[in-house]
């Protein structure tokens, strides 16, 4: 904070040369500390699973790739990643094809209070989750006979992940312009080509956001998958990286090291290239 | 490491929430409904049958290993010779999250035909209809089984409720003072150390505290964290040194004059600074603890025998080589001579784990033969060849523990004074409520008397004010 | 960051004071709030979208692109899934907490309806009443100041940083979210651990501070602005990506300060954006369980936000009802923090 209002400072005479140099330098240094501050904390994921003896600190690595290899000697670290891979994928396409169709229409029928269902949808998901709702959504689950599967964890995180999807999505919605959808209609485009032909491909930097976001939520939960699975060969990563645990249930980091490496990459190259091809970003922004 | 939403906390959790929705809709589902043979002899199958059999680990666990290596392939050899089909699966677990999946199979009809099952858990579960006596879910066939003439009462007791039992226990285990024999030394203390009061423990603490000030003097489990250590090896064998206990006459202690006693006792050491707080209050201080006693910077320990056989031996997660001479034992003694419970001079207390049958078990018949196959004496046997320790059998500890001295000390020394949690459903949350009452004395957050009080009411709380002494 | 706009109007001296302030929800911004470039490979930031009629929303709602029947079909699977596999739990999990669902014995066995018992409990209980402070407070410092204090300087800077440095710093931010959560307490742990974590050596000489025990609820806050940041950032950029550039280089042609261009200039124009920002950031952190993946909410509680709170009891102790009841809580809490923000929005709406 003290660094913010330093640049402020240093900003507010940007006439003199030297002042602007020294703000140059500040906001230099200041994207130097900020990049450091995000990047620090990481630097574990690139040393510890490449180190032959792997502790919670971060040090050049005594370099080996055994870590890896005994991550793939393991039968269920291939298998989860693909499960992990399995989930997030389908249940990402049923959270932005169902929020595609329902942002759209909630943005063009004038239905009142929507705005305020929406927002009372994304409360609840937020705040009645996770371990309040645990066993009701076993039960559930259980109740229809989905227990085991892989679509009653994509159904759960679907409906979880919906809410504020649909909140955003809307917004990106309400921004695009009518007169190109009412001259499509003219031409006697249906509704569903309208939206396919010309709205989707107008939000699709949108699209794209959603589904970064849906898949980072989906790819490290936790707790539904392990409520809802039993065998071990349909969990995802986010519950076997707990398996690589030692007899005294001390975390065996030479595994989880390595095993942390390959469950971020996935996510991680995943966003770098939605960034490269639609850019990464909220185009005009929420504004409700 | 117990930072995640894994831990025992999180599965006694989900328990709970099982029970209670097991209790409501429960009521019709009793297995002598179901299935009326059961109580008369069952027959074998003529089919092919195949057994699912979950532990909680994976290899290398030594457990995981026996049961794969040796239990599987004898059995299915044994049932082949008599010229039946039947296959066994063992489902690996993960590692604390086993008693969450359990009960929420179990609530619905689901689950494993045979798990392990951590003695404490008994009473819950027959509680909330999870599982059965032995005799209901198999019939009168599993008093026949040789191996109960073996297995002591107070052990088997462990896996029963109200004199019925639900599953045979595998072992037991029993609480000592470990100390480092070289940082005695180093200080100036007996190598052969065994003190008769607390005050001889502080003392022995002080002078580590005062010759060796890099040294933590001891550990004495009292954070939440720490979760059923805390109770186990912390606060129950002082409460029991100080001649108190947690049930008794037929009522759970509250507030007496020996819980604040023992109170006091945790405020001495903390307050002194005889042992270090941070590794109570941190998520992952057992595993410091292990490692700094591992490491010689702590001193004395009150652990399970478990130390000894499952994380300083030279498999374990902490080894100390040459275990045998750097490491000691001894009795935990009472306040004073005479004054533990019972009257007293030492004290102990013991848990232990068991197997239990699926009460949904499709086929109850195997999956006895195949429980009291894993208790037979030959299996035990096998079993303690891979880790010596303290099973429930008597025949097998005579052979199977007789070269390693501290797991014969146990047996000798401490299992005859030893103390078991009481069977009540409701002690893993006065367990719960006695971690949270410790910590906040240790951490400051309350003085001894608010801390007693607070304890006495959130007892009240739990089991109903009727059902409480003290104050 | 909006508490000086009740003097905006009367600075009319400062330069580009004629944009429009009508940036709220759902009414037309001539400013170009919602304009969105149909660009797929998006480098367009550096040029910045030209102001574009926001179309007007509700007012235009009668010209029907789509019809009521259409509409319905296109709301149903996704309200249908929200309802079946969100609410429906949800709900059932608040029903349970007017009970009293019990662990064990008789109380297990005949759960009774106990109406507001839970909720007097709660207030009764002093770990409560600190958990809701500690809530607070890691919302208010965590969120409000940091994720989108940070959010919105990175955001203000990327107009001056630009190319490597810009992708770099963005890229590390949106990282540290996207790392799953179970791999980033491994990070913290080693980040913060007091023997050999990367903090202590980086700070001279022999530092072995435990801080997760010595500052934890320092530490979870700035874990939470490390691992938040990304949203704030996001939604700001794309706020300030609305602004006409002519303003901001009138107003730099006539030396305003940088303050004086935000406060006069930038701020009125992405009020409303703010407004959203503000009510999701302190939406999600209130109600943000991620602190136990470092702390547990521990020691002593000292982290134990509210969230952890519900676990604790609900869970830890196997008092379902109770935890169940706290969650309702949490909901009432949520929806008071709400009004408060659109009671906001909306008093500044009619004033513009």
């Amino acid at each position: 904070m003290r660094l913010m209002s330093s640049i402020r400072i240093d900003e507010t005479d940007p006439m003199a040369t030297v002042k602007a140099l020294l703000s140059r330098i500040g906001l230099y240094l200041f994207a130097v500390l900020i990049g450091l501050f995000f990047a620090v904390p990481m630097l574990w994921l690139l040393t510890a699973p490449f180190d032959a003896s792997p502790g919670l600190n971060v040090a050049w690595p005594s370099f080996t790739l055994d870590n890896f290899k005994g991550v793939f000697e393991n039968p269920r670290a291939v298998t989860s990643l693909r499960n992990s891979l399995v989930l997030a994928v389908v249940a990402t396409g049923c959270v932005v094809v169902s929020a595609a169709f329902a942002g759209y229409a909630l943005s063009r029928v004038r239905i009142p209070g929507r705005n305020l269902l929406l927002y009372m949808l994304m409360l609840f998901s937020a705040v009645v989750s996770g371990t309040a709702t645990m066993v009701p959504t076993f039960l559930l689950i259980y109740e229809i006979g989905l227990i085991n599967t892989h679509t009653g964890v994509v159904l759960i995180l679907t409906g979880g992940m919906l809410p504020t999807a649909l909140f955003i999505l809307k917004d990106f919605m309400d921004s695009v312009p009518r007169s190109y959808e009412e001259s499509a209609q003219v031409a006697g485009a249906s509704s569903i080509q309208v939206l396919k032909d010309i709205v989707v491909p107008v939000v699709r930097p949108g699209l794209a956001v959603i589904a970064v976001w849906a898949l980072v939520n989906i790819w490290g939960d936790f707790l539904t998958p392990f409520i809802l699975l039993r065998s071990a060969d349909l969990y995802p990563a986010a519950v076997v990286i707990y398996n690589f645990y030692d007899e005294t249930g001390r975390p065996d980091l030479s595994l989880v090291s390595a095993f942390a490496f390959l469950y971020s990459i996935p996510v991680v190259l995943m966003y770098l290239f939605v960034n490269a091809r639609y850019g990464f970003r909220f185009h005009g922004g929420i504004k409700r | 490491m117990k930072t995640y939403l894994r831990g025992s906390r999180f599965a006694a959790a989900i328990f709970a929430s099982v029970l209670v929705l097991a209790a409501c809709g429960g009521d019709d589902s009793d297995p002598s409904d179901d299935d009326g043979a059961a109580q008369e002899a069952p027959e074998p199958s003529d089919d092919p049958v195949h057994l699912t059999i979950s532990h909680n680990a994976v290899r290398p666990d030594v457990v995981a290993v026996w049961i794969e290596d040796y239990v599987i392939p004898e059995f299915e050899a044994a049932m082949a010779a008599e010229g039946r089909e039947v296959t066994v699966e063992h489902i690996e677990g993960g590692v604390d999250d086993y008693k969450t999946q359990l009960a929420l199979d179990l609530s619905v009809g689901e689950g494993p035909d045979i798990t392990s099952f951590d003695q404490f858990w008994t009473a819950e579960f027959a509680a909330g209809g999870l599982i059965e006596p032995l005799e209901t879910v198999v019939g009168d066939i599993v008093n026949d089984w040789e191996g109960w003439d073996q297995i002591p009462e107070a052990v088997s007791g462990s896996l029963a409720v109200d004199g019925q039992q639900y599953g045979i226990p595998l072992g037991t285990d029993g609480r000592v003072l470990f100390f480092r024999t070289d940082l005695f030394e180093q200080a100036g203390l007996p190598t052969d150390w065994q003190p008769t009061s607390w005050d001889e423990i502080l003392d022995a603490a002080r002078t580590i505290q005062s010759e060796l000030p890099d040294v933590i003097p001891m550990q004495l489990n009292a954070g939440v964290n720490m979760e059923e250590a805390t109770t186990l090896q912390g606060f129950i064998p002082i409460l029991l040194g100080a001649g108190g206990d947690l049930y008794a006459d037929g009522s759970w202690q509250g507030d007496t004059p020996q819980l604040r006693e023992t109170l006091e006792f945790y405020s001495t050491v903390f307050d002194e600074g005889l042992a270090d707080s941070d590794m109570q209050l941190v998520t992952d201080g057992r595993d410091r603890s292990f490692e700094a006693f591992a490491d010689g910077n702590l001193a004395i320990m009150i652990e399970s025998d478990y130390l000894w056989r499952g994380v300083i031996n030279p498999d374990g997660g902490f080894p100390i080589d040459g275990r045998e001479d750097l490491v000691g034992w001894a009795l935990i003694p009472a306040q004073q001579p005479g004054a533990g419970i019972n009257g007293q001079d030492f004290v102990s207390a013991s848990g232990g784990t068991g197997r239990v049958i699926n009460p949904n078990t499709e086929h109850p018949l195997e999956a006895w033969e195949l429980l009291s196959f894993m208790g037979s004496y030959e299996a035990q046997l096998d079993w303690v060849e891979r880790e010596p320790r303290i099973t429930a059998r008597e025949d097998v500890n005579e052979v199977g523990i007789a070269e390693d001295p501290m797991q014969s000390f146990v047996a000798e020394e401490v299992l005859p004074l030893t103390w078991y949690r009481p069977g009540f459903e409701e002690y893993p949350q006065v367990s719960e409520a006695i971690q949270r009452m410790v910590e906040n004395v240790i951490a400051g957050r309350s003085d001894v008397d608010s801390a007693a009080q607070e304890f006495h009411s959130n007892l009240e709380g739990i089991v109903g004010a009727d059902n409480v002494s003290g104050e | 960051m909006t508490a000086d706009d009740g003097r905006r109007r009367d600075d009319a001296a400062a330069p580009g004071h004629d944009v429009p302030t009508g940036s709220d929800g759902g009414q037309p911004s001539p400013a170009g709030g919602g304009s969105v470039q149909p660009v797929l490979a998006d480098e367009g930031t550096t040029s910045v979208p030209e102001p574009e009629p926001r179309p007007k929303a509700d007012a235009t709602a009668e010209v029907a692109v789509i019809n009521k029947p259409t509409a319905i079909g296109f709301v149903a699977p996704a309200l249908g899934l929200i309802g079946v596999f969100m609410m429906f739990p949800a709900v059932w999990a608040l029903y349970l907490g007017l009970t009293n669902y019990r662990v064990t014995g008789t109380a297990a066995r005949e759960p009774e309806f106990v109406g507001t018992d839970n909720f007097t409990r709660a207030l009764e209980d002093p770990l409560f009443t600190s958990s809701l402070w500690i809530t607070l407070i890691f919302m208010a410092f965590s969120g409000v100041v940091g994720q989108m204090g940070l959010g919105f300087t990175l955001a203000w800077l990327f107009r001056r940083w630009r190319g490597w440095t810009r992708r770099t710093i963005e890229v590390l931010v949106i990282m540290s979210w996207i790392i799953p959560g179970s791999v980033v307490a491994f990070l913290w742990r080693a980040f913060l651990d007091g023997e050999g974590g990367t903090l202590n050596s980086l700070i001279p000489g022999d530092v072995t501070t435990e801080w997760l025990l010595r500052q934890p609820l320092l530490a979870i806050i700035v874990f939470n602005i490390w691992r938040g940041t990304a949203f704030a950032m996001l939604l700001f950029d794309a706020a300030l990506n609305t602004l006409p550039p002519s303003h901001l280089e009138t107003a730099k042609v006539s030396g305003a300060s940088t303050w004086q261009t935000l406060r006069d200039i930038v701020f009125p124009a992405v009020r409303g954006h703010m407004l959203t920002t503000a009510l999701l950031v302190s939406m999600w952190t209130f109600n943000l369980f991620t602190p136990f993946l470092l702390t547990g909410g521990g020691p002593n509680y000292q982290t134990e936000v509210l969230a952890i709170y519900v676990y604790r009891v609900g869970f830890g102790q196997g008092d379902f009802g109770f935890g169940s009841a706290v969650s309702a809580v949490m909901l009432v809490i949520n929806l008071i923090i709400a009004l408060v923000y659109f009671r906001v929005l909306r008093d500044r709406r009619k004033k513009s």
